[in-house]
């Protein structure tokens, strides 16, 4: 392999249903960061793929992609991981890039170590950061154990370096409506015929997201296995809805189902949140945890136990009962609505 | 009808104590002193599906791991389960081997044994959690996977058809067998082990392969053949400087108060979310 073949950072855009994923515009921001620290500049080049995809490609130019390679075909409308890695395996080896970005999503984490053993190269897993050293070589930052300890990965012999990014680590770029940016088509017919037809997607089933999405929310309240029950979680619902915030937790609310799903688990499993504001009731603060809020603006604890390991991360601590505290708050806050309207 | 079944799981530090691991400041290894090894917890819900699919439709059940030879406690534990067979594939070569270099090893070892109709493991390992092996070794064996596994029904010899986790959803697929799933914690609910479990695991064979007997290209094993190469390691600074909100419960909640408004959220408005966006 000459590495020297191999030009350009590449970021696989992910749509579904006509709605592209924002961690696809977090990747291209960062990707135009890595541009800049490469020793000649290479451009930066989102791909798209799917079927009628084509209008989402100016949203693409928009955060940062200087082109955009756009794959449709009606073999393409739902995610099959052998059908996708078909298509992209072929246009990696035709085109070369250097560098390989795809979000760490359910469909990035499946798709990025299949290509990784198809065109023969590294893949580094749900990093949170990256950078180019002085050799001029992709650093990829993993967090291991829970994100307790955080790696550098290298690929140093094998192209393109590839790269999953944990969504909602890195936050979005500004959005440039004047972005010039070039299309090309890419017809994927060839690589089709390569799929053996092994795994036949059957269709697709998502949950609407009631309220303010959880890593988008500006404030977030979140709540652990220390509120006891499905009665105390209302108190963190309705402290939120007064916010217009988000709830999030822990992983045992999931398992006991105070929430609706998994959708709401803040941490290394779950979601990567930075709030403005990250209320945390009743939470211990594993790493697992931890490693999915720490990001977060002002973070503020409530929990019984002094020596809680959250409070080492929290700005604010309240050692006291997280209802007692909640349902205070709840009713003052209600005061002060109150005197207002 | 009977389905040849293969279990991948990982030995790993109890994730439990993950806040007790360090950094070693002199040669900067990973310091997990007095952390026990157990079965990557989801490896026990693949353990679980395997069993079940075997109890529904017979077969076999042989259960994997590339590991250091202490794993031999592992396996057991996996047989005491349910499982039949153990194989523990170990060699001083295969250390350091990154996703690509372990799948492989995984596949090559897999092939020695025989031919397997279904194969589990669970999504991630609970240490590297890059949940990479298992879409890899599917890649190596040239057989269909499908990773995030929630829910599973197996339609016939030929046929399974099975549910992937997305954001807030699934997508369901049809997968030709021989297939790999990854499973996830949702899937089922795994097993103990029963002390009369524990005796016949002690008679269950289990076998030891090194790499000279696989048939391996010794380019693609262990640090030398990964294509991912570590570089430097560090903790996280996370600590923050905190302030004790102390008093009776309204004296706290005042403060705390203060404290929201002084965050700039604006306690006043209904459309509250009004935390000043820049
Ligand atoms: C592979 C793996 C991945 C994981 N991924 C995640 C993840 O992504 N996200 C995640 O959150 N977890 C994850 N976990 C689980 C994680 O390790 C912890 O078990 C979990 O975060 C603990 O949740 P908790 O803080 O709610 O519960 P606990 O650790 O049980 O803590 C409960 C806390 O509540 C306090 N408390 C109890 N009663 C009260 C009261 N009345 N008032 C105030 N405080 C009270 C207690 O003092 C305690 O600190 C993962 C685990 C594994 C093995």
């Amino acid at each position: 392999m000459n590495l020297k073949d191999y030009q350009g950072i590449w970021v696989i855009a992910e749509q579904m249903a006509g709605c592209l994923n924002s961690v696809s515009f977090e990747l291209l921001g960062k990707a135009q960061e890595l541009k800049k620290q490469l020793q000649t500049p290479e451009p930066v080049t989102a791909v798209l793929v799917g079927k009628d995809v084509e209008e989402l490609a100016p949203e693409l130019g928009a955060y940062g992609a200087e082109e955009i390679i756009v794959v449709d075909h009606p073999g393409l409308e739902l995610y099959q991981n052998q059908t996708y890695a078909e298509v992209l395996a072929d246009l990696i080896k035709e085109k070369k890039p250097s560098i390989l970005l795809m979000g760490a999503t359910g469909i990035g984490q499946d798709l990025a170590p299949i290509l990784g053993v198809k065109v023969n190269t590294g893949v580094a897993a749900h990093c949170v950061d990256l950078r180019i050293n002085q050799d001029n070589n992709l650093v990829a930052v993993v967090p291991a154990f829970g994100g307790k300890v955080l790696g550098d990965i290298l690929c140093p012999k094998h192209r393109p370096q590839m790269a999953t990014l944990k969504p909602g680590v890195l936050g979005k770029p500004e959005r440039n409506n004047q972005a010039h940016y070039t299309i090309t088509k890419y017809d994927p017919a060839e690589s089709l015929k390569k799929d053996a037809g092994r795994v036949k997607a059957l269709g697709i089933y998502r949950q609407e997201v009631k309220g303010v999405p959880l890593e988008e929310a500006e404030i977030v309240v979140a709540g652990g296995w220390g509120m006891g029950s499905k009665e105390n979680w209302q108190l963190l619902e309705e402290l939120a809805s007064l916010l217009g915030g988000a709830v999030g937790c822990t992983r045992p609310p999931v398992d006991e189902k105070w929430v609706e799903g998994e959708h709401q688990m803040i941490g290394t499993s779950g979601k990567t949140v930075r709030p403005k504001v990250y209320i945390g009731a009743a939470i211990s603060g594993a790493t697992h945890h931890v490693c999915g809020m720490k990001d977060s603006g002002l973070v503020i604890s409530i929990n019984k136990d002094p020596k809680a390991p959250i409070f080492e991360v929290s700005d604010i601590r309240i050692v006291g009962d997280a209802k007692t505290i909640l349902s205070k708050l709840i009713e003052e806050i209600k005061k002060i609505r109150g005197n207002v309207n | 009808m009977s389905f040849n079944i293969a279990v991948c799981i990982k030995p790993v530090p109890d994730p439990s104590h993950y806040d007790k691991i360090t950094i070693h400041p002199v040669n900067k290894t990973i310091t997990r002193e007095g952390i026990p090894t157990i079965i990557n917890p989801v490896d026990k819900n693949a353990i679980e599906a395997a069993l079940q699919v075997k109890e529904k439709w017979g077969g076999k059940v042989t259960v994997i791991t590339m590991a250091p030879p202490s794993a031999e406690e592992n396996l057991r534990e996996a047989l005491a389960m349910g499982a039949d067979e153990a194989v523990l594939l170990t060699d001083r070569a295969f250390a350091g081997a990154d996703t690509w270099a372990t799948s492989y090893t995984l596949a090559q070892g897999l092939k020695k044994i025989g031919h397997f109709d279904l194969i589990f493991t669970g999504t991630e390992s609970a240490d590297g959690a890059t949940s990479q092996v298992p879409a890899q070794l599917a890649q190596w064996l040239k057989i269909a996977h499908l990773w995030n596994v929630q829910q599973f029904k197996i339609t016939n010899k030929e046929e399974l058809q099975a549910q992937m986790k997305i954001e807030n959803g699934y997508i369901e697929y049809a997968l030709k067998l021989p297939a790999l799933l990854a499973v996830s914690r949702e899937c089922n609910k795994p097993r103990y082990t029963t002390i009369m479990g524990v005796m016949k695991a002690k008679k269950k064979p289990l076998i030891t392969y090194t790499a000279d007997d696989l048939d391996l290209n010794k380019d693609f094993i262990g640090l030398k053949g990964s294509p991912t190469q570590p570089g430097d390691i560090y903790t996280p600074e996370l600590g923050r400087k905190g302030q004790e909100l102390t008093g009776e419960v309204e004296e706290i909640v005042a403060q705390l108060i203060q404290k929201l408004r002084a965050a700039g959220l604006n306690l006043e408005s209904w459309n509250a979310c009004a935390v000043g966006r820049e």
